[in-house]
């Protein structure tokens, strides 16, 4: 049965109309037009989708409604503070970190995580951190390199 | 045809209004159009970079825009790494003769000196101080190249041969919709397809009507085994395919070949023979030892992060297309062909998609779109596969075997040398053996048959031969192909095509003959090349890679010249094998002659060397007699961030080189690479890809 569902995205508040197992991609992408959230599979094997939640990196893919409802959401699109970039996404510019850039979004999520958890991971604790990450371009190791100097600077 | 006309870039000739390629906006933007795609390998920034030193205008000034079949050059294919050489010449060029025009214009009209005139980001001036913009000067750009002007010399180019940084990536970064995935057009609707359980399933029955009476759904689709839904919006296009899903009934057959033995189906299927390389007469008398040793790959998918997407919209006869496809305009002539419309009714626009590493699903995804849309006129459909039909039901790299023989002197130097090759066909992009090639065309009411996967023409590099003619200075070779005439799985290009083992194959073997001779592997390749840039890439790669130096686990070689022409590349593999293989490292150093944009190339080849990596290791499409079994990230596992090489490269600058592509070189190398490496490290050569635990372990028994 469909009903409104209430949560705050990139801080603010919304409310949507949907089924309770909509899943929370589709709302984010279709409901609030926000598309840099990324479907890749639908399943939580590839982290395109990936947003965090409560401040923890969640694919939304899977997630239903009825499991987001009330809870603070943030996409790609709200990692930036204003006109200014994350320090992750000047980082990811720097280091040219990206071929197509399909997977960058989620990519994003997880390393914003980490550094929110961890202001100064170590090279291990990025990679640790991406694992649920796919990439096909191969911009690993320049993703790395981005989170660590991103870190860096932070210090 | 003037003699000036005639030696211009074939692209040009082929588009010789300067309009199609350039225009000049109120504000003084240069509009560039070009043939060539965005693939997410950056070819836009490298054009842009061209185009704006040619133009003496700043890089802020130009506005790449998307190819598209109603404006702009017909290009061809954005494929087998030519992009750089040929667009890139053509688009030099038109820019050299649209800034002279402009010149002359603000010489004649505006009477600037022409003794002293010059320009600077756009603005015309002379020696007296005057400034006159590009866009206030009246020029008709709707005239042909003649050739009267002629692209600079390298010493006059500012951006060209510099790292700029790539001009779509901080929409990318910032999430803005920037893919055909995220594509919302006025009145869009929602299209899915149920693609058949397995490749040969026809449809036996299907009740529409659960499907249709669905809230959301807006049309049910049956055409032959074709069926689709339309609906108002993703979720309820989902459901509406799964309601079909459950009243559907399919015959289905077992077709294809035993995955555990491909070599075994390769060598034995109806096969088109070919000599590619019948050359030289070694001193058989000389020879003492004959070494045979054969190797094989699997069928590998592309594997894109995002699944392909199409978006079509219907008006009266007319459809327009949206597509990430890597050829609009032969996409243009499918789509018309299959439909039997008049091409000039069809108009194909290229939006961005995800990486792409050859044909993929994107044209086939297109072609779904146009036959859902023809439901409903005038509103547009986007359609996006789900990922294992992107996984299943994309076209594949063919799985491929070869069988290397070689006879050795006293020295341990080839005499002769042969190589065969087997595989199903490598292209079966739209137009290809005169069909439209596109999947859904196969299963209409009058289905279009598919033809098995031809090959390219050895013009543009082959596809079963292609790599297979070593740069070696054997005295005699005989290299053969045998191009299998089925396709129980659908082939196509991917990223390097049939170089892929066919230098793995080389390149494993010569190791194997270094070590029957006694000799290291490098000394030995290097005894055995004669031309200058291909040893000086070994010897980089060597020294990047720490070549003799000791090595935990073991240390491999690898190198080959892209398709006997394009880029040079050599890479030293270090890996370690305990319980499973694990790369470690990979120095590569590669020559692609003339550098637009280094840091691209840079990025171009670390990508290219870790899927090959991943291929190398990991990658494998599963099936049984009937289904494609792999269908999600699980059952077909790529490379993770854990398992990530380090990966050095080196550029060798040849500034007097033409540029080459170099997005494809490094696909075969690192497989040899990382293959000499295992076996330097266990003493035990896996000839058969991937070199999983699995594999090595059989080896081991055997
Ligand atoms: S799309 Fe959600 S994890 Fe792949
Ligand atoms: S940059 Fe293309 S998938 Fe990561």
């Amino acid at each position: 049965m469909e009903r409104v569902f209430e949560l705050t995205v990139n801080g603010e508040r919304c409310a949507v109309t949907c089924e309770p197992d909509t899943t929370l991609l589709h709302v984010l992408r279709h409901e609030l037009d926000l598309k840099g959230t990324r479907f890749g599979c639908g399943s939580g094997q590839c982290g395109a989708c990936f947003v965090l939640i409560d401040g923890h990196p969640v694919s939304s893919c899977d997630t239903p409604m009825w499991a987001a409802e009330g809870k603070p959401v943030v996409t790609v699109e709200g990692l930036a503070e204003g006109a200014a970039l994350h320090p992750l996404q000047q980082a990811i510019l720097r280091e040219q970190a990206a071929q197509c850039g399909y997977c960058i979004s989620g990519i994003l999520i997880s390393a914003a995580a980490l550094l929110a958890r961890d202001p100064h991971p170590d090279e291990r604790a990025v990679v640790a951190a991406l694992d649920r990450n796919l990439c096909r371009c191969g911009v690993h190791q320049r993703v790395v390199r981005a989170v660590v100097r991103a870190a860096e600077a932070g210090r | 045809m003037t003699g000036r006309r005639r030696d211009l870039p074939a692209g040009v000739v082929a588009n010789p209004r300067l309009s199609r390629w350039v225009s000049i906006a109120p504000d003084g933007t240069v509009r560039v159009r070009v043939g060539k795609v965005e693939l997410g390998q950056g070819i836009l920034t490298a054009l842009a970079q061209l185009a704006a030193d040619e133009l003496d205008i700043d890089l802020a000034q130009i506005r790449m825009e998307p190819a598209s079949t109603d404006e702009g050059p017909d290009e061809g294919l954005t494929a087998g790494s030519r992009s750089i050489e040929d667009s890139g010449a053509a688009l030099r060029q038109i820019c050299a003769e649209v800034r002279a025009l402009l010149l002359a214009e603000a010489v004649t009209s505006w009477g600037l000196d022409p003794a002293t005139v010059t320009v600077r980001g756009g603005v015309v001036g002379d020696a007296s101080g005057r400034r006159i913009g590009y866009a206030e000067l009246a020029v008709d750009l709707d005239r042909d190249a003649d050739g009267s002007a002629r692209p600079k010399a390298d010493a006059g180019l500012r951006l060209a041969g510099t790292s700029v940084q790539r001009l779509d990536l901080p929409d990318k970064i910032a999430g803005r919709p920037r893919f055909i995935q995220d594509l919302m057009l006025e009145g869009q609707l929602y299209g899915r397809v149920l693609r058949p359980p397995s490749p040969a399933a026809t449809l036996a029955e299907a009740g529409t009507a659960a499907a249709a009476e669905l809230p959301g759904t807006v049309s049910v689709v049956r055409d032959g085994s074709f069926l689709g839904v339309v609906a108002l919006d993703e979720e309820a296009a989902e459901r509406a395919v799964a309601a079909l899903r459950e009243t559907a009934h399919w015959r289905e057959r077992d077709t294809l070949p035993d995955e555990d033995d491909l070599p075994g189906y390769l060598r034995a299927a109806p096969a088109d023979t070919f000599t590619v390389d019948e050359s030289g007469l070694g001193r058989t008398d000389q020879i003492v030892q004959t070494m045979t040793a054969g190797y094989s790959r699997p069928f590998l998918a592309h594997a894109s992060m995002a699944p392909s997407c199409g978006v079509a919209r219907w008006h009266r006869d007319e459809v327009e297309v949206w597509s990430h496809s890597q050829g609009i305009y032969r996409l243009r002539w499918a789509i018309s062909q299959a439909l039997g419309l008049d091409e000039k009714n069809v108009t194909v626009r290229h939006v961005q998609g995800a990486g792409a590493y050859g044909h993929n699903g994107a044209d086939d995804a297109a072609f779904d779109a146009v036959l859902l849309a023809r439901s409903v006129p005038g509103r547009p459909v986007h359609v996006r596969w789900s990922r294992a039909d992107e996984l299943t039901w994309a076209p594949i790299g063919p799985a491929m075997a070869a069988e290397l023989q070689a006879g050795l002197d006293a020295g341990g130097k080839v005499v002769t040398w042969s190589h065969e090759v087997w595989s199903q066909g490598h292209f079966s992009r739209p137009g290809y053996a005169g069909s439209p090639g596109l999947l859904a065309a196969a299963h209409l009411e009058r289905p279009i048959e598919a033809p098995p996967a031809a090959d390219p023409p050895p013009s543009a590099g082959g596809g079963t031969a292609r790599g297979a003619i070593p740069l070696y200075t054997f005295p005699e070779r005989r290299i053969r192909a045998h191009r299998v005439l089925s396709a129980p799985l659908r082939s196509s290009a991917l990223r390097g095509l049939g170089s892929f083992l066919n230098v793995f194959a080389i390149e494993s073997f010569m190791d194997e003959l270094a070590l029957a001779a006694g000799q290291d592997p490098l000394d030995y390749r290097l005894a055995q090349l004669a031309d200058p840039r291909a040893q000086d890439v070994l010897l980089a790669a060597a020294e990047l890679g720490r070549w003799g130096a000791e090595s935990a686990g073991g240390r491999g070689i690898g190198f080959a010249r892209y398709k006997g022409r394009g880029a040079y590349c050599a890479v030293v593999a270090e890996v370690e094998a305990v319980h499973e293989v694990r790369v470690r490292r990979l120095a590569i150093a590669v020559d692609a002659g003339r550098v637009v944009n280094p840091d691209g190339v840079r990025n171009q080849i670390e990508g290219g060397a870790v899927q090959a990596t991943s291929w190398t290791l990991k990658e494998r499409v599963r099936f049984d007699r009937r289904h494609v079994t792999s269908a999600d990230w699980e059952s077909y596992p790529i490379l993770r961030f854990g398992e990530v090489p380090e990966v050095e490269v080196e550029i060798l600058s040849r500034p007097g080189e033409p540029s080459v592509g170099a997005g494809e070189a490094a696909q075969g190398p690192t497989a040899a690479a990382i293959g000499n490496a295992v076996a330097a490290a266990l003493g035990l050569r896996v000839r058969d890809l991937p070199l999983t635990t699995e594999r090595i372990l059989s080896a081991l028994g055997e």
